[in-house]
């Protein structure tokens, strides 16, 4: 079974001018253990499913319709009381600006302790010493000292191992990271993604990894989501969804970084830019940027289709109704 | 008219006809010795009072580069390493404590001060990383655009104002309708051409970009990136690029800077920076880039973090994360020397130790 299965995801943000529909049936799952990636650009909802999963949708935003389970329990649409315990004990988050995510008041000592024994029946001097060793876990030197000090006493790269710690505190099933190495240097960054891949496999969490950084994704995922307004256009194992994309967009997408093995006077870049939510497109929301965009495309919406390996919300893999004599690809 | 100001008229007028024998003989840019000292200290009382010493932090320690004329030059390195700071005073917002930049033949710094100064600023312009915080949200793009015009007093009469704000948004790829929105009706990757046209407005030679994709999507970065570029084919501008992602900056540039605590360590011609790196700081650089069709692949991760730039090491200021460090190495700061074809601040390879 999988551990967490989320099942046409709507969520809506009411407003004046009517309703914008942010995320726009969203259906994926995690197995236990597994790290699912989720990439695409600004505004394309990877940050939204996150908040939605872990229960910290801002206000107007709301789940309209659809299902998040946990264990195969549904937590969409738990009382706030009941969600507050899931979320730290089941499900922990990081998230991408390490300073904002720490109370600059306590010493990181309180704030871990605090969360051990919200979560765990454990007396304090018991969850100290949790504390101690889940910061040598994450390699903070002389954590016995550094246990005492505040948040602003520590680097970068050091306070998002706290924080990685933190989530970690009540041995959680899953962890939502929302651009966990986004606000961090590229030499800081490789330490702090092997911690977090080390950590998660040896304490057993599953790991939905939000980021924009395809480079990120490639080292550490066994599968990614690619989002696009709101919608997911491609999904399948990261070396598939990489190497041998299916949807346009992914494809543009992975043409558009520059790489440090070929030398090219002008990158690939996508014209346009994505719609913005009050004006999706119908039919597929990446046609007016697409290059193999034909009639269907402006009419029907595609769903999730088996492409090879991966899956692709792309008509050009329609099998029941190929798009052109010659075009499809295998 | 002085004697700068008459080298400043001569320098602009030839631009457009001598540019390839200017380019030939020397750089447009010359950045010599530059060296920024922010005095940190606790306030006086507090340093009387508490007996805390005064406390300088060494930003930018000596550095010196050259650019020849349509060329890029490309600053790397993690944050606090100094290279905002460089691009700072390169366009004349921060004064050097030490050192100086020479702008096609002119001590620049010395003119800034004086009455000739908004002259070489005119051919000196600068790109910023944010381009939501870099553009006033309560103007028309149309007076962003024209306001470097205005101030420096290019154009005068609103009619061409408009044409010209008109053919610089076009120059950037977006429409001269565009000029009656405001900067919030527009995407990141938009905002940004915004910025761009704003700084093309005075036509300058000398563009410096601090960071100028950093806040884009690689999509839309791909769109900046590539503008840039044919701006630089058509006019000849001469970049200032800086950035901390190597691909970018492997793509964009022609010589790479690489900066470690307010120094540079190693400067080399891109081939040569990225083929065969020489300093372990670079080199552990290069390593920790995810190689994306490799997946699955770990990199392998740099040990140890920046030192804090208030109290750095002695010496060589990468020892204590550098594999080669030895005794030299802890107690002697190694010069930038030319080795091989390529400037590298490091005695493990003067030594041939590596």
């Amino acid at each position: 079974m999988s551990l967490l299965e989320v099942k046409n995801l709507v969520v809506e943000f009411p407003g004046r001018r009517g309703t914008l529909r942010a995320l726009d049936d969203i259906s994926f799952s995690i197995a236990p253990g597994e790290v699912l990636g989720v990439v695409g650009e600004s505004g394309a909802g990877k940050s939204l499913t996150g908040a939605s999963i872990i229960g910290l949708l801002e206000p107007p935003g709301r789940v309209a319709s659809g299902q998040i389970l946990l264990e195969g329990q549904r937590i969409d649409n738990l009382p706030a009381e009941q969600m507050r315990h899931i979320r730290g004990r089941k499900i922990g988050a990081i998230f991408q600006d390490p300073l904002t995510s720490l109370n600059p008041l306590y010493t990181i000592g309180r704030q871990l302790v605090e969360t051990i024994q919200t979560h765990l029946p454990v007396d304090a001097a018991e969850a100290r010493r949790r504390a101690i060793s889940l910061l040598e876990d994450t390699g903070i030197p002389a954590a016995a000292e550094r246990i005492d000090h505040f948040p602003h006493q520590f680097s970068g790269g050091m306070r998002q191992r706290v924080v990685i710690a933190l989530a970690l505190a009540a041995e959680p099933k899953l962890i939502v990271a929302d651009e966990p190495t986004t606000a961090l240097d590229v030499s800081i960054q490789a330490q702090i993604i092997q911690l977090l891949k080390r950590i998660c496999r040896e304490h057993g969490a599953a790991v939905m990894l939000i980021t924009h950084d395809m480079g990120v994704i490639a080292e550490t995922c066994d599968r990614v989501a690619v989002m696009y307004a709101g919608r997911i256009a491609e999904i399948g194992p990261v070396h598939e969804v990489i190497n041998t994309p299916a949807h346009p967009y992914t494809m543009g997408l992975m043409a558009s970084i520059p790489d440090m093995d070929s030398d090219r006077e002008r990158l690939n870049q996508i014209d346009g830019a994505m719609p913005r939510l009050n004006a999706i497109p119908p039919g597929c929301p990446y046609n007016p940027r697409c290059p193999r965009v034909f009639d269907r495309c402006t009419r029907e919406r595609p769903d999730l289709l088996p492409a090879g390996v991966t899956r692709a919300a792309c008509w050009l893999h329609d099998v029941r109704q190929p798009a052109a004599p010659a075009g499809v690809p295998a | 008219m002085s004697a700068v100001a008459s080298e400043l008229a001569a320098g602009s007028a030839r631009q457009p006809a001598g540019t390839a024998a200017a380019a030939a003989t020397v750089p447009l840019v010359q950045a010599r010795d530059l060296a920024k000292t922010f005095d940190v200290s606790a306030p006086w009382l507090n340093r009387v009072l508490e007996r805390k010493p005064r406390q300088l932090l060494h930003a930018v320690d000596g550095v010196s580069f050259e650019i020849p004329r349509g060329q890029t030059l490309a600053l790397v390195g993690e944050s606090g390493c100094g290279k905002s700071t460089v691009a700072r005073l390169l366009v004349g917002l921060y004064e050097p404590t030490r050192g100086d930049l020479v702008f096609d033949g002119i001590e620049a710094h010395k003119v800034f001060k004086s009455r000739e100064g908004l002259k070489l600023r005119r051919r000196i312009q600068m790109i910023f990383q944010d381009p939501y915080a870099s553009l006033n949200p309560r103007w028309k793009v149309e007076d962003i655009v024209a306001e470097p015009l205005r101030e420096h007093g290019i154009l005068t009469d609103s009619a061409q104002l408009k044409e010209r704000v008109g053919q610089l948004l076009q120059g950037v790829g977006l429409s001269p309708l565009d000029m009656l929105k405001y900067p919030h009706q527009f995407s990141g990757g938009q905002r940004q051409r915004i910025s761009i046209a704003r700084a093309l407005a005075t036509e300058p030679e000398f563009l410096v970009c601090d960071e100028p994709t950093s806040a884009l999507d690689v999509s839309v970065q791909a769109q900046v990136l590539n503008i840039m570029k044919d701006l630089q084919r058509k006019q000849g501008l001469t970049y200032l690029f800086i950035s901390h992602n190597l691909a970018v900056v492997r793509h964009v540039s022609d010589q790479v800077g690489v900066m470690y605590l307010g120094r540079l360590v190693e400067l080399a011609g891109k081939h040569q920076l990225f083929g065969q790196p020489r300093h372990p700081y670079t080199r552990m650089l290069l390593d920790a880039i995810p190689k994306m069709h490799d997946t699955g692949r770990a990199r392998t991760p740099v040990q140890g973090e920046v030192p804090n730039p208030l109290n750095p090491p002695t010496g060589c200021a990468f020892n204590p994360r550098c594999p080669h460090a030895n005794d030299r190495c802890r107690t002697e700061r190694p010069a930038l020397l030319t080795l091989g074809g390529v400037k590298v601040a490091c005695h493990a390879v003067e030594e041939g130790r590596i």
